[in-house]
């Protein structure tokens, strides 16, 4: 393939999300799209990933709302159990703060309070991630609170192929589901998926394959992975890549059975260390191959501060690629 | 406006003319409600309502008596005194139309017409009940008469409210939403940010603050900064009304109005309903905190006897009728709560099933 065709075929991931939903919405009339600024006249959406699904679905269908979280996810559970499938965009991860009782008391537990009589096919689209300056309550990555619920499912794709896959498998599936998008990597190109491309929720991908230790990433994480990769392999150490995709529920499966071989991990994650997704995977490791590891299992998160605005202490928040390097060495050393 | 303020309502109906509709009660709180051309709700719908109210009043006192016995172990927030509000209410809903209430919500739920065995199995946790025994008391769900959503959130009704109703004007399915709350509830975030969106939105939804003058533990005047609850829909554009809940005509006429409204395209009302809490927030509560001279008040106007002797008054039902009603009502409590507690509790696995549609993964 030609480096020119080649680039044309690319798209990058707020293009891959925007058009799964539009594909969905093409597809199935009871998709709704709701949120702050969403609608074309308010410019598709901050960043525009949901430009353009207004003028071609109508305003009926592709609805801007009021400032107002509680109301958005309100309005989405309350049509959601009439049958539409509404997609609600939470700007910022930070501000799903202001929703938790709509969407950790109510969507997550309405099933259940039912008795299955109800149930919240919902997707709730938010965006976060430190690279852009915005400080302490604009870029936090908050998927533990949501991943201890019971009752939601939570992913975050790092390519473009698998957030158009994992939002039409978030779209297709009957229960809500958090969709976090990272900011930074919006506009990072890639191979696009064919369309009608679905990511089985719950399913992680091996990116490389290795025989020493065991990183798992997600989100923006996979990229800084990714970069490590060679370096390890400079060292002498054969690295396995694994990208989460969906965080709650996880693929045990795939990570148990590459961390059973290489016999070393390393849990990576934007978001801060304590009590943190890194930790769960790290004692289900821990609980399930006690005698086939080789070292305990490592895991790499943000400090445990408020995202600082600073530059140099905003890069230093969120683990590198170095820090990856380091870690696996370690590990490799143990 | 404080809470003592004296400026005039901008909600609307609120001029005061001292009509009184044939066979209105007559000492009824004055609410300011001019009745001149208000609907009057027919005899049989009288009756219906009448049915209704009885019903929520007889079970409370069979709730009390049964939780008391130790016969069913829940928590249990008494709607006693709030009868009159979703009786009237209900009579102009279908069982199409939907509704979301609150913890404190027996009585939106029975008036709404979820069927008693199913309700008490529920209550009593069995497997038989509406939620397989896993929602409880406060989480009552019945989609077949309309109850959507019960929550235990102080104003988290009215959010999932305007989504049932933005879902029946996408369908141009004609069907209102109900959400029920209470006055506290009128303080918390969800009530304005749901109040404006169906205003922007005009969706067909009816708010309905059942105005019990308590929140939790505390007074309105200590909590609430409008005059009136009714006053807030003024911010919101939409039509405020504030009607005497205990009175069943009142209740009818605004329900209606707002119902047909909202069911025309005219988009939300909020209601504000007018009525005391005859006991303490929650089963156990011995109130204190209450003034005993405005309960008894409350007690002594209490809407159910009120409106007995109103419908035999006026030859809209006789004695015999009502008590025939009243037995009927009784033989159907005492048939549902034996079927409840003769019902199977739910199995273990219960708690890996419906979390998700796969169960729990």
């Amino acid at each position: 393939m030609s480096a020119t065709t080649k680039k044309a075929a690319k798209e990058n991931i707020l293009q891959a999300i925007n058009r799964a939903l539009a594909d969905a919405m093409e597809s199935d009339d009871s998709v709704l799209v709701l949120g702050e600024d969403v609608a074309d006249p308010e410019e598709g959406g901050v960043v525009g990933v949901t430009r353009g699904l207004s003028t071609r679905f109508g305003e009926q269908r592709v609805r801007s709302t009021p400032i107002s979280e509680q109301a958005i996810i309100g309005a989405a559970i309350g049509a959601s159990l009439v049958g539409f499938k509404p997609v609600a965009e939470i700007m910022l991860m930070n501000f799903t703060t202001v929703a938790m009782d709509m969407i950790v008391n109510h969507a997550a537990k309405l099933r259940f309070m039912s008795g299955g009589q109800t149930h919240v096919p919902i997707v709730i689209r938010t965006m976060t991630g430190t690279g852009f300056g915005t400080g302490g309550q604009h870029c936090d990555y908050l998927e533990a609170w949501f991943a201890h619920t019971a009752g939601i499912k939570v992913v975050a794709p790092s390519s473009p192929r698998d957030a158009y896959g994992l939002m039409r498998s978030a779209i297709d599936d009957p229960d809500p589901v958090l969709f976090i998008e990272n900011l930074p990597t919006y506009w990072l190109p890639d191979e696009p998926a064919e369309k009608g491309f679905r990511v089985p929720l719950g399913k992680a991908n091996v990116l490389a394959e290795g025989r020493d230790v065991t990183i798992i990433a997600y989100a923006r994480m996979v990229n800084e992975a990714k970069a490590a990769l060679p370096k390890l392999a400079e060292a002498g150490i054969s690295a396995e890549l694994i990208d989460l995709r969906s965080i709650a529920p996880w693929d045990q499966e795939t990570v148990l059975a590459s961390v059973a071989r290489t016999g070393r991990a390393v849990v990576v994650h934007e978001a801060v260390t304590p009590f943190g997704v890194g930790a769960e995977i790290s004692a289900v490791l821990h609980e399930k191959l006690f005698r086939q590891l080789h070292a305990p299992v490592k895991r790499l998160g943000g400090a445990f501060c408020p995202v600082p605005f600073s530059k140099p202490l905003e890069t230093a928040f969120a683990p590198q690629a170095a820090d990856i390097v380091a870690a696996a060495q370690a590990l490799v050393a143990a | 406006m404080g809470a003592n303020g004296t400026d005039a309502s901008p909600a609307q109906t609120c001029d005061s003319r001292n009509s009184t509709p044939p066979g209105r009660v007559a000492d009824i709180a004055k609410t300011g409600v001019d009745m001149t051309d208000k609907a009057v709700p027919d005899a049989a719908t009288q009756r219906d309502i009448y049915r209704r109210m009885a019903l929520i009043k007889a079970n409370d006192e069979r709730s009390r008596k049964v939780i008391h016995a130790g016969r069913v172990v829940m928590p249990y927030y008494s709607p006693r005194g709030q009868e009159v509000i979703p009786s009237a209410i209900s009579v102009n809903l279908t069982d199409d139309d939907y509704i979301c209430t609150i913890y404190r919500g027996t009585h939106d739920m029975l008036a709404k017409g979820v069927p008693l065995r199913d309700l008490w199995a529920e209550l009593a946790g069995r497997v038989t009940g509406t939620c397989k025994g896993k929602g409880g008391p406060m989480h009552i769900t019945h989609p077949k008469s309309g109850v959507m959503v019960t929550t235990g959130i102080v104003g988290s009704s009215m959010p999932i409210a305007n989504g049932l109703a933005w879902g029946s004007q996408l369908k141009g399915d004609g069907r209102v939403t109900v959400a029920y709350f209470g006055d506290g509830a009128s303080n918390i975030g969800a009530f304005h940010e749901s109040l404006n969106m169906a205003s922007v939105w005009k969706l067909p939804v009816i708010f309905v603050c059942q105005n019990n003058e308590w929140g939790e533990h505390t007074s309105y005047e200590k909590a609430t900064s409008a005059r009136q609850i009714a006053d807030r829909a003024h911010g919101y554009s939409m039509p405020g009304v504030r009607v005497d809940g205990n009175d069943p005509f009142a209740m009818y006429a605004a329900a209606k109005e707002a119902i047909d409204r909202a069911r025309a395209g005219g988009g939300p009302t909020l209601i504000e309903a007018m009525t005391y809490r005859f006991h303490g927030h929650v089963l156990g509560d011995a109130d204190a905190y209450m003034d005993k001279a405005r309960k008894q008040a409350a007690i002594d106007a209490d809407p159910v006897p009120r409106f007995r002797t109103l419908l035999i008054d006026t030859g809209v039902a006789t004695e015999a009728e009502l008590a025939a009603m009243e037995a009927e009502i009784e033989a159907a409590l005492d048939d549902a709560i034996e079927y409840a507690l003769a019902s199977a509790w739910p199995g273990v696995e219960e708690l890996s099933r419906d979390v998700f549609a796969q169960g729990a993964v």
